[in-house]
């Protein structure tokens, strides 16, 4: 197999997106600078957050909803690379290190590759998405992602009429991922699939930041996958591999618990985990004495999605 | 030395409410995460563990030390595993579900992880409710074989631990290896009991000893044994 790049550009003559998108601010902060005598820090700091803050919204993007504070959802993320406890894990998952980073994409499509995310970024129209994130732990939150349309960008590589099932692999890292680095527990690395038609669906979308800036480290960066009706683990993270497959792969958690994670694990309320009820989510963000929120099937996006499963038995294909 | 003693026991009481006073601080302080409420339900219920294993711990180390001081910290530590249960379990129906009883029903029935956290609860709450000394001298033998019970609430609080784990066990297995030492303890002085009874009594006296409990026998008899037993206990040097 061939593996091109479409990268065209050498890497030394791309200027950092970061420093890019802060154009205005870098100058306009010298400026400043240079009017008042006062350092630059300040006013960048001010600006810090603003990167991605004029992407327009998606058609998805529901603006009724209140996106939970990003602290908390900095701080509440299941990284089980780095380790099995949230508040460690959002501490080491620091150590990654996500510049510069390609993307393979293989497997049934006519243009296989390695593609830089810069170059991928360049191509795809970023867009904010207020989705909702429910865990299979039975919490949720709300997170205003910034990404793209995971089809469009499948379209660029011209998926093969065999290309029925689409297998991510998330970055496989021992010597900074603590839990690969003992073999512990789950199959490493990180495997996640959707089918086809669930992969092209305009509500997944590929997540590189959140609240208009460059994403968190322990929320997934580079590069993740959001799927806002599926259950948060199917929501891989820092995804280095996208291979079309004619044959569903096996996942990771699915591998690890056949009978308590399935391969759709759709949100639906109707249907326990082995465990533990469905049934109801608690939100991040809402005080004691409040009551837990009723989960929806779908998550609340069955208008959308509802018609990929028609026919099917959901207590089954859970 | 009465005086000592008694400090020692406020001193425990005391003590044992730490944890309490930990937990109320790092809610003050907005200490407990982005999950508030699953981190002060987790950590009531970690507590009501670990004093469930104190109070198990007792008896083994009685016995291991010959030190008879604990017994009356038994009674307190078990007071306080139910104690931490039960602000466990009203965590559970008030902070996180705002007494929402249709949703806490589903939640109970679909759980099976909380029905042995339910059973837990109710052993401990019967044990909790029968601890007084008047309690223990109305019940008499039943107290024993009630608070025997206590090793099925432990069983039934360690699975109900597990069982809500969403597979990660490296870290819990602590919890296990504690209740399987405790348990093992037990199991270890009974078998030893056993088989020493077995070889000491001899049959005849224990044929002797059961008809001595025997209520129905006549006044006549009984005191014919006891006139034996007093004249067989006097000959001993």
């Amino acid at each position: 197999m061939i593996i091109k790049t479409t990268k065209d550009i050498p890497a030394s003559e791309i200027t950092d997106p970061l420093v890019f998108n802060k154009r205005r601010q870098i100058i306009k902060a010298m400026l400043a600078a240079t009017l008042t005598g006062a350092g630059i820090s300040p006013v960048l700091a001010n600006n810090n957050e603003a990167i991605w803050a004029d992407v327009p919204k998606s058609d998805f993007s529901v603006d009724a909803l209140t996106p939970t504070p990003a602290e908390l959802i900095k701080n509440y993320t299941n990284y089980y690379e780095f380790s099995f406890n949230k508040k460690d894990a959002t501490v080491l998952a620091q150590n990654i290190t996500t510049d510069p980073w390609s993307i393979e994409i293989s497997g049934e499509v006519e243009k296989p590759g390695s593609y830089y995310l810069e170059d991928i970024l360049r191509q795809q129209t970023l867009q904010e998405s207020i989705y909702r994130f429910r865990c299979v732990e039975a919490w949720s939150m709300v997170v205003p992602w910034v990404g793209f349309s995971l089809g469009s960008l499948l379209k660029t590589v011209k998926p093969l009429s065999t290309a029925r099932f689409v297998k991510f692999t998330a970055t496989y890292q021992p010597e900074i991922m603590p839990k690969q680095h003992n073999h512990a527990m789950l199959e490493w690395p990180y495997v996640e699939s959707l089918r086809i038609d669930e992969a092209m669906h305009p509500l997944t979308i590929l997540a590189v930041g959140m609240y208009g800036d460059i994403l968190p480290k322990q929320n997934g960066a580079p590069l993740r996958l959001v799927v806002p009706w599926k259950y948060g683990f199917k929501s891989i993270k820092a995804i280095v591999k996208i291979e079309l497959l004619k044959r569903p792969p096996i996942t990771t958690w699915n591998k690890f618990a056949p009978h308590e994670y399935g391969f759709y694990s759709n949100v639906n309320p109707a249907v326990a985990h082995p465990r533990w009820s469905q049934n109801s989510e608690r939100q991040l963000g809402s005080g004691f004495f409040t009551p837990r929120r009723q989960t929806e099937l779908f998550n609340g996006y069955g208008e959308q999605v509802a018609s990929l499963y028609s026919g099917m038995d959901l207590r089954h294909f859970f | 030395m009465v005086l000592r003693f008694n400090r020692l026991r406020s001193l425990t009481i005391v003590a044992c409410l730490i944890p309490l006073l930990w937990i109320l601080i790092d809610i003050a302080f907005n200490n407990l995460g982005s999950n508030p409420i699953q981190a002060l339900h987790i950590r009531l219920g970690d507590w009501s563990l670990r004093f469930l294993w104190l109070t198990l711990a007792v008896t083994p180390i009685q016995t291991m030390t010959k030190w008879r001081g604990m017994a009356n910290y038994r009674q307190l530590l078990g007071l306080y595993a139910f104690f931490y249960a039960t602000l466990h379990v009203l965590t559970y129906l008030l902070v996180d579900h705002a007494l929402i009883w249709r949703i806490i029903g589903i939640d109970i029935i679909e759980s099976t992880y909380i029905w042995f956290g339910v059973l837990a609860y109710i052993i401990v709450f019967l044990l909790a409710l029968s601890s007084p000394k008047w309690a223990k001298k109305r019940m008499g033998k039943t107290w024993k074989k009630l608070h025997r019970f206590i090793y099925i609430a432990a069983v039934a609080a360690i699975i109900h631990y597990y069982w809500q784990l969403k597979g990660n066990l490296a870290e819990p297995l602590f919890y296990l290896i504690i209740v399987v030492l405790l348990l093992g303890f037990r199991l270890a002085v009974w078998f030893k009991n056993y088989q020493f009874n077995k070889m000491m009594i001899p049959t005849g006296q224990r044929v002797l000893s059961v008809q001595a409990k025997q209520v129905v026998m006549p006044e006549s008899i009984r005191a014919r044994q006891a006139i034996l037993q007093k004249s067989r206990l006097k000959r001993k040097p």
